[in-house]
Formats: C-alpha cells, sequence, structure tokens
C-alpha cells in the first residue's frame, strides 16, 4: 500500500523551452524561457507588433497579462516537475506603468501548489527588477495524473 | 437564433467625431492589427470585437483551441473601446486593472467575440465588464472586469516611452 515513489526528476531548461514552444500564441509573441534551479525567467524581446498605444509607444495590456500567465503556468509545471500545462481559472492584472518598447522579463512564485488548484504570483518588469511593470495573480486547475477527469473538456 | 456573430442592432449613437477615433482605436493599434481583431458594432460606452480564429493563435496544439492569452487581449481591448466610446470627447485610456475568470475554452478552430460596457464613468476612471463567447453570450468563455484610466496621455509628450522611466529621487 503505503509504496514509495521516487519523485520525478526536476525539469530541464529545454523541458521549459519546449513547453513554450508548444504554445503557438507564446511562439507569436517570442517567449523565451531560462530555468536556473527551480527559478524561472521569461523574456519577451520587443517588436513593433506587441505595441497597444502607438503614441507613447506601449505595449499592449494584452501582451503583458498574456506574457506573464505563460510565466504562471510555465512555472507551475516547474513545481510540478511535469511537462504539462495547467489550465487557467482566473487571473487579475495590475498594470503599474506602461510597458516600454523595450524587453520585458518575468517572474513567478507558485504561492501554494495544492492537489487541485495552483495560486500563483507573477512579476513583469523591464529595466529594472524592483521596477515592476505589472503583476498577476492567479489560480490555475492542476489536474494531477490520476485525477484527469477534473479538468474541464477542452 | 439568430446569427451570433452579426452585429447588435445599432443605438445609444456616439458622440459627433468620436466614431472614427474608436474605429482608428482597433485599426490603429498594432497588436490589435496583429491579431486580426475586428471592432463589429460601437454604441455609446459599449463595444462589440471578433477574434478571428488563427492557427498560429492557438494556445494548445493539441486542441486547437484559441489562447487563453488572445481572450485576454481581447477583453482588454474591447473594454478599452467601451471605455473610450462612454467619453463625450476622444481622449487616451490606459487599463489599470484587469481580472478574468476562465470559466471554459473557447470550441476548437473557433473564433472568439467579445462584448464589453462601460457601466460607470467618471473623471479620471471607466469602469467596464466584459464577456468573450464564441457562439451564445449566455455561455461565456470568460468574464472580464476592468479599470481604466481616463486622459491616460495627459502629460505624456509622444514618444516620451522611448526612454527608460525616470529614477526617482
Amino acid at each position: 500500500m503505503s509504496e514509495i515513489v521516487k519523485p520525478p526528476p526536476p525539469l530541464t531548461s529545454e523541458q521549459v523551452r519546449g513547453l513554450i514552444a508548444s504554445i503557438p500564441y507564446a511562439r507569436y509573441l517570442g517567449v523565451e524561457a531560462e530555468l536556473r534551479g527551480d527559478e524561472l525567467t521569461l523574456a519577451l524581446p520587443y517588436k513593433d507588433t506587441l505595441i497597444g498605444n502607438p503614441m507613447l509607444p506601449a505595449l499592449h495590456g494584452g501582451v503583458v497579462g498574456a506574457f506573464m500567465e505563460f510565466a504562471a503556468v510555465a512555472q507551475i509545471a516547474v513545481a510540478q516537475r511535469a511537462v504539462r500545462l495547467p489550465k487557467t481559472i482566473d487571473i487579475g492584472i495590475d498594470y503599474l506603468r506602461s510597458g516600454r518598447p523595450t524587453a520585458t522579463y518575468a517572474r513567478a512564485r507558485v504561492t501554494k501548489l495544492g492537489r487541485r488548484i495552483a495560486n500563483v504570483r507573477v512579476e513583469a518588469w523591464q529595466y529594472e527588477r524592483n521596477d515592476p511593470i505589472a503583476t498577476l495573480h492567479g489560480h490555475f486547475l492542476v489536474a494531477a495524473a490520476d485525477d484527469d477527469d477534473d479538468a474541464p473538456a477542452a | 437564433m439568430t446569427d451570433p456573430t452579426a452585429p447588435p442592432p445599432a443605438g445609444g449613437a456616439l458622440p459627433d467625431g468620436m466614431r472614427p477615433v474608436v474605429e482608428m482605436m482597433m485599426q490603429g493599434t498594432p497588436h490589435a492589427r496583429a491579431l486580426g481583431f475586428q471592432l463589429m458594432d460601437v454604441q455609446r460606452g459599449r463595444a462589440w470585437a471578433r477574434a478571428p480564429f488563427r492557427d498560429d493563435l492557438v494556445g494548445d496544439a493539441t486542441t486547437g483551441v484559441i489562447a487563453g492569452g488572445v481572450v485576454t487581449a481581447l477583453l482588454d481591448q474591447v473594454c478599452g473601446v467601451a471605455a473610450m466610446s462612454a467619453q463625450s470627447e476622444p481622449s487616451s485610456t490606459a487599463t489599470i486593472d484587469l481580472r478574468i475568470d476562465y470559466m471554459r475554452a473557447a470550441a476548437p478552430g473557433r473564433s472568439v467575440l467579445a462584448q464589453a460596457h462601460c457601466y460607470k464613468l467618471t473623471r479620471s476612471v471607466a469602469f467596464v465588464r466584459a464577456v468573450a463567447y464564441d457562439a451564445d453570450p449566455e455561455d461565456p468563455i470568460a468574464n472580464a472586469t476592468a479599470a481604466f484610466m481616463i486622459a491616460a496621455n495627459v502629460g505624456r509628450k509622444p514618444g516620451s516611452n522611448a526612454r527608460p522611466p525616470r529614477k526617482p529621487k
């Protein structure tokens, strides 16, 4: 009954990149990933099609939101040591300053990885790590391998 | 049943000169144009938009469902247009906060529609609700609530974002 199960090995940077690359919209945006230990940093190099306000110019709020959501789901995969994407239940995004036409970075922290729900906070920044342009707080459905029928039909 | 992709009947006309402004807000927004967003209709404080299905905008290649991030971008965009259309003269908007509940995945291969309503406008802030759906607004993919800063560009020179932000003293 109480069989000891060895935990799966930590994900590699290549596995996380593969996971991100499996999302066509993430590829379209040009999202890059680097994993060191269990700390994942996503990078979004600038390109003109990411702009939402051409006057300032400023990045589109949806781009910044989607980018942070990718950071959240990828960090959950790292925490779970599983190459699979959780499903988003809800996200709340605070926009702190307009995204400038330059590279953007994001890091996520899995506040709580439950059996079914993960609670995640993400920060996105540009020039300085301690001057975030946006934060995200979200809940994600992490269907366990033996619990897959909890996932909504996709 | 009516065609869900057809624009709803017009009403609540926009103030003079606002229609080109809100249309430009869609066509003149590089990311909205890049994703192929279409403004279907706009009334005072209300907007309807569409994200046509495209293979490169999918979120999960195994299911062929449009990405949640595209739905996020569409909801942000349509909420911003509703916030603009609620105003009596052209201004600028910036998202303060955007909260989205994802109720279900979009149907595979389907475009996503969204409608937004700016239900309260103050001098500084527009409060907006929106829903994204693929066939019936009563069967939503996602619900959004958002707050927008009004006259967001005031005091900002065009191109001012080309430089890094000034360090606080």
